[in-house]
């Protein structure tokens, strides 16, 4: 039978699963992290596109410069996504997992949790790099931008490690995530592109604020939505 | 059904497991008292994994009941899962983390304490640093037997467990088999390796497009094959 130490008898089991599954990841992460280096130059290069697109217009492009890093965070994530039930179902880990048995919750904010973790990353470098890229100057605290970013991955991460479960045994898996999780995550782009750009812009009339709760909302519905669904979702 | 300590292990009634619009199982009647190492033996497509994967909980029965330790699948999937282990075609383990973090990871998320080694050494795997990625295929079994015996199961379904092992592998599962056994473990077995498997175990079930076409006394498991594919 399970033994466990003291302090860990005050935690729900399934909350010490989570750290547990989130660990695993991140180690796992670590050891194949040519992948995200991998995602972190898809980011850079779309990055690099949107500058050509527009042209040598330093005004427009640091107007419009939380858009394009938002869209290349986004679109990066995908691959991050994809990858982790990928790495789940090549040698059947997950079915594993279920058995053991392991909480379907603890997985998924385990994941969702991992996710977050390298989707900030890969975001901040974005954010940095996007900034310096178009000659952005930033008028607000980094802090501020440092909630925006972490905000955001975050409403990346819970419905994209749903869906990403979600569509782990799909043959087109690379094509069906983005096609479902795209129109889901609307809100929350639209959200961290305006408080993003009004932290680049200037905020006069206070209008941050609002996005930023939007974003808090989308993530508390999402994170919460996550937990209660995937057992759904990972049943046979 | 109610839990009870007298139950048999696994008592299936009708269980029926439909793919589309084919019956991988069809009405099976199964019950199996603790203890007993029961074989599955049929061809390729007999039902023999869709039998072992819907006894494990991994898959659900289109029809029938199914009580495993004198509960209900449907309604205590959770506390069965707690007390049986598969050892199923896929390794289920991470191929990019060594032996020895996948034990720690699994018996970590279980609440187990304690060094894995044992386990490796039991199953004849060194501990060392590489991934899982750079073992044999036969390595990767017997990884996966180790995560078996870590998770110290009370009934332990094995499908294959002679799949790519060599001959040293051999003698290794026929041990494992008997030492399971003699730690009480029920062991449900399915296997290709009729002449070797029914040695070792008591009654044998022979699978004929999903359906249980014959059982009895596990060493006379060979003559009905044989009068059945006749």
């Amino acid at each position: 039978m399970p033994e466990s130490t003291s302090a860990e008898r005050n935690i729900p089991h399934w909350l010490i699963q989570t750290w547990q599954i989130l660990v695993k990841d991140l180690v796992l992460g670590w050891r194949t992290r040519a992948k995200v280096v991998a995602m972190v130059v898809f980011a850079g290069t779309m990055l690099l596109l949107f500058s050509f697109a527009i042209g040598p217009n330093n005004t427009l492009l640091a107007k419009h410069a939380a858009g394009y890093v938002w869209l290349s965070a986004l679109l990066s994530s995908t691959l991050l996504l994809s990858q982790s039930f990928q790495v789940e179902g090549e040698s059947g880990a997950l079915e594993g997992l279920l058995l053991l048995p392991v909480d379907p919750r603890a997985i998924f904010y385990g994941k969702a949790l991992a996710n977050w973790v390298v989707l900030s990353l890969l975001t901040g470098l974005v954010l940095v790099g996007g900034f310096f890229l178009f000659s952005v100057e930033i008028q607000a605290h980094p802090l501020r931008f440092v909630s925006i970013l972490l905000l955001g991955s975050a409403g990346i991460s819970a419905p994209g490690t749903l869906y990403s479960a979600l569509t782990a045994r799909a043959q087109a898996q690379q094509l069906m995530l983005p096609v479902l999780l795209f129109p889901l995550v609307i809100p929350c782009m639209l959200a961290a592109v305006k408080a993003t750009g009004f932290l680049i812009q200037g905020d006069p009339m206070d209008q941050g604020g609002s996005w930023t709760m939007l974003l808090i909302c989308f993530n508390l519905i999402y994170w919460a939505l996550g937990g209660v669904l995937f057992g759904k979702v990972v049943d046979e | 059904m109610t839990p009870s300590a007298t139950s048999p292990v696994v008592h299936a009634q009708k269980l029926s497991r439909r793919y589309g619009a084919r019956w991988a199982l069809a009405e099976v009647d199964l019950e199996v008292p603790a203890g007993e190492r029961l074989l599955i033996v049929g061809a390729n497509g007999s039902g023999k994994t869709t039998l072992l994967r819907t006894l494990s909980t991994a898959q659900s029965a289109s029809l029938g009941s199914l009580h495993i330790f004198g509960m209900d699948v449907r309604t205590h999937a959770v506390q069965v899962r707690a007390r049986l282990g598969l050892l199923s075609h896929l390794p289920q383990i991470y191929r990019d983390l060594s032996g020895v973090e996948n034990l720690r990871i699994f018996n970590r998320l279980l609440g187990i304490q304690g060094p894995v080694e044992p386990y490796l050494e039991r199953v004849g795997l060194e501990v060392r640093p590489d991934p899982v990625r750079t073992y044999s295929a036969g390595m990767t079994k017997r990884l996966s037997f180790a995560r078996l015996l870590a998770q110290k199961p009370e009934l332990a379904l094995i499908d294959e467990p002679y799949g790519q092992l060599d001959p040293a592998g051999f003698a290794f599962v026929d041990t494992l088999l008997q030492d399971l056994t003699d730690e009480g473990v029920t062991v449900i077995v399915a296997s290709h390796q009729v002449d070797r498997a029914r040695h070792l175990c008591d009654r044998a079930i022979l699978l004929h497009q999903g359906q249980v076409r014959w059982q009895g006394p596990a060493i006379d498991v060979g003559r009905a094959w044989d009068v059945l594919h006749a």
